[in-house]
């Protein structure tokens, strides 16, 4: 954006300031104040509960806040259960299912934006359709391949598929590759680039908005995966967090205020890189400008 | 050549891990197999078992579709109204956006735990106790067959964020000349929202539809948590928590293969309903419509 569109964007945004075209910016207000408080309560719930006594716990009533916090309910909880041991499964399953993600969908989402290749409009086809295939059709054949592979009770089921690219990450990626300028290109190819330095200098570091916003989904969603643990892995010191949680009940037969305290140290991952990743992140599902 | 090796990766990913799945396990769907003894051919019968003689699979269908009947329609007028809130230009937006938005993201675990507190059917239940506060007596949620599915509705309610943050994007794209040019000719609110909003984010509103309803049909994390075996008389015996029992509780993959393909059937069947019928409702921007 160069300073003269900036200054548009300045004087479009004041006009629009606080001027709702349906309801007045005071109930609109309102409105919006009642809706947080209904979707921030069970969240606060939670946080209250997990710093509970026990005793506590079991009376009626709200209670939001405890009568004493006991922070001490949080080293309990984690060690309770072997959680350090399913942070770690969690982290290298999460982190490489990033990187992998990224790497293959980027790739895929620029030859779509950019190379010619014969068939290349009817494989993009192909894999958009993909997007609406329901996961637990390929659930059964994949199990027995991993399987067959020795790859059951590995975290290997849970990393290796995110190598291949996601049909979703593409379009995404692809949608805003086609924004670039190709001016940029073609100097670089004056200059004798070749299309994958192209890819690799050009396009990914003028593309992190959408790179950041895929790789929060994708982050989240292997973070909180739980079917894929629950077919693959099978010895307790595999175990990822989602996984180790809902076992958390059963096996350890444990208290509320523990279930709760675990529960929350496992979502605070999440709501932190939400937070870091938030400048970037709306305006990354806006650009890209999903509308089916 | 270099695109086909830059598509290659996903190329590579699809023929092994979606393309030649779907074969496999349609075959699969075609045996009686244990993953222990070699599989059996028995042609068609699993299909026909399915449709003729299993009591379980027609609640699991029944239970899914009227839990999709019920949560893909308010969740997309809910997401679209705290979207409509949240397009304004005021102080403090982000902050709303993101009260909004998290629960969607929040892991399905650590959240289905929270809402089974949350659910509990005494009056010491938290929603119990709120509703107590209107005058509403304590319902038993998730222990009795009429309660159970209504409160799965009730949780997926909670995680509308991700429909919200959709429509948001739709919304920013309406140009607002519009909205000025039907001020002047003294169009009211209601007028603006169905001859301006809702045509022009017709395709968000078709796209988190066919996303709705392929999303309600895989429901699994939080029927596996709260209710393991189905819930009280299989009152929440969700279609892939049967196909998860049938295959890695009972080891019958021939079984549950021909059930993931009459899923994938099923909201196939759908998909294309919405695609039909979407010609009449979904307005593209360059388009002319009579």
């Amino acid at each position: 954006m160069n300073s003269a569109e900036k200054i548009m964007a300045k004087k479009e945004a004041s006009r629009n300031r606080a001027r709702n075209r349906f309801i007045g910016p005071a109930l609109t207000y309102l409105l919006l104040t009642a809706g947080a408080v209904i979707f921030a309560l069970p969240f606060l719930w939670m946080i209250s509960i997990s710093l509970k006594e026990p005793a506590e716990v079991a009376l009626p009533g709200l209670n939001l806040l405890p009568k004493k916090a006991i922070w001490a309910n949080y080293p309990k909880a984690l060690t309770i259960m072997p959680f350090h041991l399913y942070l770690l499964n969690t982290l290298k399953v999460t982190f490489l299912s990033v990187i992998g993600t990224l790497l293959s969908s980027s790739i895929a989402a620029y030859a779509f934006a950019r190379l010619r290749a014969p068939g290349r409009e009817v494989l993009f086809f192909v894999m958009l359709a993909t997007i609406m295939l329901p996961a637990e059709v390929m659930m059964i054949p994949r199990f027995v391949i991993f399987r067959g592979l020795g790859w059951y009770d590995t975290l290997l089921p849970l990393i290796i598929p995110a190598f291949f690219g996601s049909a979703f990450y593409i379009f995404l990626i692809r949608q805003f590759f086609l924004t670039i300028p190709s001016d940029l290109e073609d100097a670089a190819k004056i200059d004798g680039c070749s299309a994958f330095r192209t890819y690799w200098q050009i396009f990914m570091p003028l593309s992190k908005p959408v790179l950041v916003t895929v790789a929060v989904f994708s982050f989240v969603a292997h973070w909180n995966d739980f079917m894929t643990p629950l077919i693959y892995l099978n010895s307790v010191e595999k175990r990822t967090l989602a996984l180790g949680l809902a076992t958390f009940q059963d096996v350890w037969g444990v208290d509320i205020v523990s279930l709760m305290a675990a529960s929350t140290a496992v979502l605070i991952p999440v709501l932190v890189i939400f937070f870091l990743a938030q400048r970037y992140f709306v305006q990354g599902v806006v650009m890209s400008g999903i509308k089916g | 050549m270099e695109g086909y090796l830059c598509i290659a990766p996903w190329l590579i990913g699809f023929a092994l891990l979606t393309l030649g799945p779907m074969i496999f396990s349609f075959i699969i769907s075609l045996t009686q197999w244990d993953l222990i003894n070699s599989p059996k051919f028995v042609g068609l019968d699993n299909y026909r078992i399915i449709f003729t003689d299993d009591f379980r699979f027609r609640q699991s269908l029944k239970v899914t579709a009227l839990y999709a009947a019920m949560s893909v329609p308010l969740g997309m007028i809910g997401s679209l109204c705290v979207a409509m809130l949240l397009n304004l230009n005021m102080r403090g937006m982000r902050v709303f956006r993101s009260i909004f938005y998290l629960p969607a993201i929040l892991p399905g675990v650590a959240v289905t735990m929270l809402w089974m507190w949350i659910l509990r059917p005494q009056d010491t239940g938290v929603l119990n106790h709120i509703l107590g506060f209107f005058g509403v007596s304590p319902k038993p949620w998730l222990s009795d067959p009429a309660w159970a599915l209504p409160s799965f509705v009730i949780m997926s309610l909670w995680g509308i964020g991700g429909g919200m943050i959709i429509y948001l994007s739709g919304l920013q794209s309406v140009p607002t000349q519009l909205y000025e040019a039907a001020e002047i000719d003294g169009a009211g609110s209601w007028r603006k929202f169905t001859t301006i909003t809702l045509p022009m984010i017709s395709p968000t509103i078709f796209f988190n539809l066919v996303m709705g309803i392929i999303g309600s049909f895989q429901v699994f994390t939080a029927s596996y948590i709260m209710t393991p075996n189905g819930g009280p008389g299989y009152s929440t015996l969700f279609y892939v928590l049967y196909l998860y029992q049938k295959a890695f509780k009972y080891l019958q993959m021939g079984y549950a293969s021909a059930l993931a393909w009459i899923l994938f059937a099923v909201v196939l069947a759908l998909t294309l309903i919405v695609f039909k019928t979407s010609a009449k409702w979904v307005y593209y921007e360059s388009e002319v419509k009579q």
